[in-house]
């Protein structure tokens, strides 16, 4: 097939413009200078400052737990309402109401919310921000699981209820089994979606207990730190490997195209 | 797998979705219905539609002296929203997504419509490429953005040695164009992708053979099909980028402001919760404005 | 069919519709601080619960929220040390940030909060603060006399000061040709200064180099006056590198900003080539207080943790550390006197930090400077 050779500039032009920040980052986090602009020498000094940062430290701890959290809740709520969406109900508006979580801007989520645990007097803590995150990571993980759902086999369950077998029987039988790779997909996505957010986290953690992101925000607020550097390198570490992992896994690209 | 395989594999159960036990009287039962969409629908309800009902009725009440809410009704906020200097906020935010949609749109399509050419094991390691970047960490990104464009930055450095600059590059609108494009341009090539790659070929050798030049051929043949996936990038790309307040105000310096940061300050600093609901509800309309165009547009197609 | 499965659907609507009101109407009973405060009776805040001086303070834990780098590090092994006390102290980015916290509704789990003067002021305006205990807190006998006649809040009734001075314009020796007086030479730089400058964006100090430059009083509420200050901030703008308050000390070391707007003790002034000036047209007194929450269910703790803070030896590392003084005579004499002697901030005498006027909150008239500090950000 003919390929233009013009295309190939902002081709490449797109991945220079995505990959170059991040290379940077990657290089000067092994500065061994105090500059975050100009590079001294190898060193690791950063990674031992970052180490003993006991507010990241605390703020990846936080981010972990509401991220565990939000998944289990996400993945079993959003699972039940992807079956039941497209096994018990044909509501449209339902149907709306799934999606909403994953189309609804992120600031106009966390202003809802927090009226809502101002109205209610509830005490900040962790538990909000996991609460919060499962309004989108459900609806994430319902979609995901609607898709696989869309191409599972259906006469088993057929067969399963042709054999007298109920609703939640026929579920854990034939329906679980058959979503496992989807909900997986789900659960992950709910996973990572959680780790990274920021703005509704923003608004409904407690000043006490600040998740990974809101640390990061302020550092940066506060100036440009070296250990930020290390502490990107790492997380892109971390994110490169859970992508290329779950891409092995769910051929993630499949299902986003 | 390709797609066509996914397709081809997916329309043997739909066919025989028309007598799917899953739509039968049984399968639809009160049990199912309970036990499936409760707890989902109940969660979604208290922490979904309840605050967003919350926000909505804020709207037409006054603002509390040291924040929350009196309730006493108001139209105030809506005819605050007509102040020219939250008009202007508002419509510069229309005018800085925009710009960040149009220019992601532009690199975006030659990059999707390459991809779609690749041979396949290139094309899965392109577009994992695109999406990478995605996952990680926002601030971060926007972060490496402030390293590389500061005053003393590397792209300073580098044109020092040069004999050139030194440039002033961050805190202007153009840094936060350039943060915008750089946070979405994925959720813009993705769906082109997915356009792109669904075309049939033969349609533009059909038309090159009909004599058309490449440039008209994807002009009449290859833009009108791939529509649909335009129009979807620039939804992702322009959704999140008109609500942002994040990006204006690391990369803007304080300097310039969009109605996502007009509407975190009416909450943060101002204490001014129905202004702000009112601003977030200005937000949510101009994005259903979009929303329904999609859909529109998607019919047509 | 149809008809049927709206049947089925209303009910939910319904649940939902119901739900929201429910829960916006116990919003309402439930009172935001801001229903509960009558405006026109500050006085909300002076019910003072009763608090027991031989509390088991083991038995308390405390939570509090500071500026970043405000405390010392090891402050909560020393108060666990001394007060047998849990403490946890957790970070704002500044005052705003913790205002709309507190402000919010929520119940935060914080203790003891460190704002700024006017900040207190309102906070107790919203009753949202406990009085100060003063026989809980022997050590305010350490402060400057004149630190307890504070205009936001006379005789400490609600608040006990931390830290206290005055912004001024922080330059390079080396990189001016001349050094700034005046607050103009920051709103109309020299040649050499455009693009280089900085100023604050917190509304009140954003505000005040311009108001000090047209001889306005801090505290004005003039919508003529507050216009003018408008005007000139916009002027101004073109000139800017950006608005800042918390990054402008390294942007200075870098060179990247020559002259930015800054409070004294943040002005590393004690290094090469860099320098503090208080304009001729005057500046304000600010100062950085502790306040009790009343939601505090640690309230004894509390007092004990500001008696604690008030120590000469504790309150004496603040001044030594973040470099600003400290309204405390005893632990002012401890300062080593040759950090005092490179410092401008330590060297002022109470006496010289009252000639600048004290920054407090203008209640229903604040709303102003929230305005003006969105028009100057949202001008192009």
């Amino acid at each position: 097939m003919r390929r233009p050779r013009l295309l190939y500039v902002p081709f490449w032009a797109t991945y220079v413009f995505l990959y170059a920040p991040i290379a940077v980052l990657v290089v000067m986090s092994f500065n061994s200078g105090d500059s975050p602009y100009s590079f001294e020498g190898l060193s690791l000094k950063w990674y031992g400052e970052l180490a003993g940062n006991a507010e990241i430290g605390k703020g990846l701890v936080n981010t972990l737990v509401v991220a565990a959290g939000s998944t289990v809740l996400s993945t079993v709520l959003g699972t039940l309402l992807a079956v039941g969406m497209a096994r018990h109900s044909r509501s449209k508006v339902l149907d709306a109401i799934g999606v909403l979580p994953a189309v609804l801007p992120d600031l106009v989520l966390a202003i809802g919310l927090l009226v809502f645990y101002a109205s209610i007097r509830m005490t900040l803590g962790l538990h909000s921000v996991l609460l919060a995150h499962t309004v989108f990571g459900m609806a994430f993980v319902a979609a995901v699981v609607r898709t696989r759902l869309a191409h599972a086999d259906t006469s088993l369950e057929e067969a399963s209820r042709d054999l007298g077998a109920g609703p939640v029987t026929t579920f854990f039988r034939i329906t679980l089994p058959q979503l496992a790779p989807g909900i997986a997909a789900g659960a992950l996505l709910a996973f990572t979606l959680s780790v990274d957010e920021f703005v509704i986290a923003f608004f409904t953690a407690a000043p006490t207990e600040p998740t990974l992101p809101i640390v990061i925000y302020s550092m940066v607020r506060f100036g440009v730190t070296p250990e930020i550097n290390a502490l990107a390198t790492l997380l892109l570490a971390v994110s490169f490997t859970v992508v290329i992992v779950a891409q092995r896994m769910t051929r993630l690209t499949e299902s986003l195209s | 797998m390709t797609r066509s395989t996914v397709s081809g594999a997916t329309a043997a159960p739909r066919s025989r979705r028309s007598r799917a036990p899953g739509r039968t009287a049984a399968g639809r039962s009160a049990v199912g219905r309970l036990v499936f969409l409760g707890p989902g629908l109940a969660y979604l309800i208290v922490l979904l539609l309840v605050p967003l009902a919350l926000v909505l009725s804020y709207t037409i009440f006054r603002r509390g002296r040291f924040g929350g809410v009196v309730y006493e009704a108001t139209g105030e906020n809506f005819t605050r929203l007509l102040d020219p200097l939250y008009l202007d906020v508002i419509v510069g935010s229309l005018k800085l997504a925009s710009i960040a949609t149009v220019i992601a749109l532009l690199v975006g399509y030659p990059t999707a419509y390459l991809i779609a050419q690749l041979p396949r094991k290139w094309k899965t390691i392109a577009l994992v490429a695109i999406v990478l970047p995605f996952w990680t960490n926002f601030l971060v990104r926007i972060y490496a953005w402030i390293v590389l464009l500061s005053g003393p930055g590397l792209v300073n450095s580098t044109l020092g040695d040069l004999g050139l600059g030194p440039f002033e590059f961050l805190y202007n609108q153009g840094t936060i164009v350039t943060g915008l494009v750089y946070s979405y341009l994925p959720l813009m090539v993705l769906p082109l992708y997915a356009a792109i790659e669904k075309l049939d070929p033969q349609l533009r050798e059909a038309s090159a053979n009909l004599g058309a030049r490449p440039a008209r051929t994807f002009v009449s043949v290859t833009l009108p099909l791939t529509l649909p996936g335009v129009v979807t990038g620039c939804l992702f790309v322009f959704v999140p980028s008109f609500g942002n307040f994040i990006i204006p105000e690391l990369l803007g310096g304080g300097r310039s402001i969009m109605v996502g940061n007009l509407i975190r300050d009416q909450f943060l600093k101002a204490r001014d919760w129905p202004f702000g609901s009112t601003l977030a509800l200005a937000l949510l309309a101009v994005l259903v404005v979009l929303l329904l165009l999609q859909a529109w547009s998607a019919r047509r197609a | 069919m149809s008809r049927s499965r709206y049947a089925r659907r209303l009910p939910a609507a319904a649940l939902a519709a119901g739900l929201a009101l429910a829960v916006s109407a116990c919003g309402g009973e439930a009172a935001d601080p801001a229903t509960s405060a009558d405006p026109a009776a500050p006085a909300a805040g002076a019910t003072s619960a009763q608090l027991d001086p031989n509390a088991d303070l083991s038995k308390q834990s405390l939570a509090i929220s500071v500026w970043e780098g405000y405390t010392p590090k090891e402050l909560p092994q020393q108060v666990k040390e001394k007060l047998k006390t849990e403490l946890k102290v957790t970070l704002h980015a500044n005052n705003e940030e913790i205002m709309a916290k507190l402000t919010s509704g929520t119940d935060t789990g914080l203790d003891v909060a460190f704002v700024s003067g006017q900040y207190a002021q309102a906070l107790n305006e919203a009753g949202l603060l406990e009085p100060i205990h003063p026989e809980l807190v022997p050590n305010l006998a350490n402060l400057f006399p004149e630190a307890k006649e504070l205009s936001y809040d006379k005789g400490n009734v609600f608040s006990v000061p931390y830290t206290w001075g005055t912004t001024g314009i922080c330059y390079r020796t080396d990189l001016l040709k001349t050094p700034p007086t005046s607050w103009n030479d920051l709103l109309s730089p020299p040649a050499e200064a455009k693009k280089k400058v900085t100023m604050m964006i917190t509304e009140r100090w954003l505000a005040l180099p311009a108001i000090k430059a047209l001889g306005y009083s801090v505290n004005t509420r003039s919508d003529e006056e507050i216009a003018k200050v408008k005007e000139k901030l916009l002027a101004a703008k073109p000139n800017l590198l950006a608005y800042d308050d918390t990054t402008f000390r390294d942007r200075l070391k870098k060179g990247e900003a020559v002259m930015v707007e800054a409070w004294d003790g943040w002005c590393p002034a004690g290094e090469k080539n860099i320098d503090f000036v208080i304009p001729k047209e005057g500046s304000d007194l600010w100062v950085d207080t502790m306040v009790v929450l009343k939601s505090s269910k640690n309230k004894e703790a509390a007092h004990a943790f500001i008696n604690y803070i008030l120590d000469p030896k504790v309150h004496g590392w603040a001044a030594e550390n973040i470099l600003y003084g400290v309204p405390n005579k005893a632990a002012m004499d401890l300062v080593d006197p040759e950090l005092k002697a490179s410092m401008p901030s330590l060297q002022m005498t109470p006496s010289q930090l009252l000639q600048g006027e004290s920054i407090i909150d203008l209640g229903e008239d604040s709303v102003k400077f929230t305005r003006l500090a969105t028009e100057v950000a949202a001008q192009q």
